[in-house]
């Protein structure tokens, strides 16, 4: 089995101020905007996108979680997933900005579930995806709106990502 | 699902968590996941039931199962029709879990195990053996009450009194056990004639209500209902002197600690096991134990349906 870093702590860090700061810009500022990580790794890269922001135009964004297993149409093909944890600002997300943030897009069902989901909590005005790597095979019309790292990869590969907060180490590595 | 001890403590505690999970979907405005579309609940009762039915449907709904009550009055059952040729005959329409609710003691067992049907069998409640879905509801709402961070803790060190008849008590057999594999000391206390020794609970056995809140100093009362429809003989003089000596009352309600609380799992009788004040006091959190009952029955469904383990449990 072949192991090979292809984002380095370094690598990880500028890819989210380089998202941090393209949010900024498309939102206008920080009004109405809500960060939703998706479980488990979504949630550290959000609070951090958040930090990003906060450095820059020191303003707190709204961060919050939103899990997507009970969303997911492939539950009946696997063991029984462990569900995350969902928090929505009891702002709610009616009205807001939401930018959806996770490590790794892959087939787009995940934001699939998750604009599902998000449909039960309220009606966002704009929702926008934001992703650490984009390793494309897409089975869904999905893309994202701010992309840490386009990675092209083969099906059998596997990406992990690891982040300090979860892993104890910042990386991003293909598997085969 | 048959009993509380086929769950080991780490089982318990994702199925607690999960539970906290789905409280809140109880809470949000739109009160339903897509999670169980397609799938078929059907509760089996064939004893009468408010909260566990009803409880149940809604959980089964919240995660859109389809639901089918059926009730033991009014059906086939009273033209003489056994629980097996029942049960088939709901498999055959297309049920995927049963939930079953029986007055006699193992019937859950024997539908899960006999190979009369393939589907996912949860007891709620069998005779006098066990009600495990009360169990981890009655743990959540403790856990809830008396640990402040209880996403994953279990309740090592919390001291929990039930008080009644715990011989004919399906609600007590599941908590002992399930109490127990969370790490909570437990006691029983009530009429000698109601309460046996075979259960050696950790905490020990009292038989006055007042020695054990003076002596076991509980964090959570849990009050059994006197069960009439189960009572055979005279366990106990009269009404009047069960409620003198082993019911709940302010006076003993004020002798627990500030952040005790009260359980009982419905429904009450009011003026015997418990009195009306303490039954709406603060301390009491029945109602909680109600609310926390659908976010549990949906963790349990969750677990049961979701997945595709292929095995009954």
């Amino acid at each position: 089995m072949s192991r090979r870093t292809v984002l380095s702590s370094d690598d990880i860090r500028r890819a989210i101020t380089r998202i941090s700061h393209e949010v900024l810009e498309q939102n206008r500022g920080v009004d109405n905007l809500l960060l939703l990580g998706i479980p488990t790794r979504g949630i550290q890269l959000a609070t951090r996108i958040a930090q990003v922001i906060k450095e820059h135009s020191s303003t707190d964004v709204s961060v919050g979680s939103l899990d997507v297993t009970m969303y997911r149409d492939d539950l009946s093909d696997q063991p029984t997933r462990v569900v995350g944890i969902t928090n929505i600002p009891t702002s709610g997300v009616s009205g807001k900005a939401v930018v959806l943030v996770d490590d790794v897009l892959f087939s787009g069902r995940t934001i699939r579930a998750a604009l599902d989901a998000l449909n039960d909590h309220g009606r966002p005005a704009a929702v926008r995806l934001a992703v650490l790597v984009d390793r494309g095979h897409r089975q869904l019309p999905i893309r994202a709106d701010y992309v840490g790292k386009n990675l092209p990869t083969a099906l059998t590969e596997r990406i992990s990502v690891k982040l300090e907060e979860v892993d104890g180490v910042d990386e991003v590595v293909i598997e085969d | 699902m048959l009993s509380a001890s086929d769950l080991a403590k780490p089982q318990i505690i994702e199925v607690l968590d999960l539970a906290h999970e789905m409280s809140d979907v109880n809470e949000r405005e739109i009160k339903k996941l897509p999670t169980l579309r397609g799938k078929t609940v059907v509760n089996l009762f064939f004893e009468d039931s408010t909260r566990t039915r009803i409880s149940f449907e809604l959980a089964a709904k919240r995660l859109s199962a389809d639901v089918i009550n059926f009730a033991a009055k009014g059906s086939s059952v009273s033209k003489g029709e056994s629980l097996k040729d029942t049960a088939q005959t709901l498999e055959a329409m297309g049920a995927d879990a049963i939930v079953l609710r029986h007055g006699s003691s193992g019937s859950a067992y024997r539908l899960a195990h006999s190979g009369w049907v393939q589907s996912a069998v949860i007891n709620a409640g069998d005779g006098s053996h066990e009600h495990p879905t009360q169990a981890l509801l009655d743990a959540m709402t403790i856990r809830q009450a008396l640990v402040t961070n209880p996403i994953g803790s279990d309740l090592s060190g919390k001291k929990v009194l039930i008080v009644g008849d715990i011989s004919h008590s399906r609600v007590a057999r599941s908590n002992l056990i399930l109490l127990k594999a969370l790490g909570a000391t437990v006691a029983t206390c009530g009429p000698a004639t109601l309460v046996p020794r075979s259960l050696e609970p950790s905490g020990g056995i009292f038989y006055s209500l007042d020695k054990a809140i003076d002596e076991f100093a509980p964090d959570a009362v849990l009050m059994l209902r006197i069960q009439s429809e189960r009572m055979e003989a005279s366990f106990f003089p009269t009404e009047r002197e069960y409620s003198r000596v082993w019911g709940m009352n302010s006076e003993r309600l004020s002798r627990l600690g500030d952040s005790a609380i009260v359980l009982h799992p419905g429904p009450m009788n009011r003026g015997l096991e418990i009195d009306a004040a303490s039954a709406d006091s603060p301390k009491s959190k029945i109602l909680d134990q109600v609310q926390n009952g659908v976010a549990v029955r949906m963790a349990v469904l969750f677990h049961l349906l979701a997945g595709d383990k292929g095995e009954k449990s």
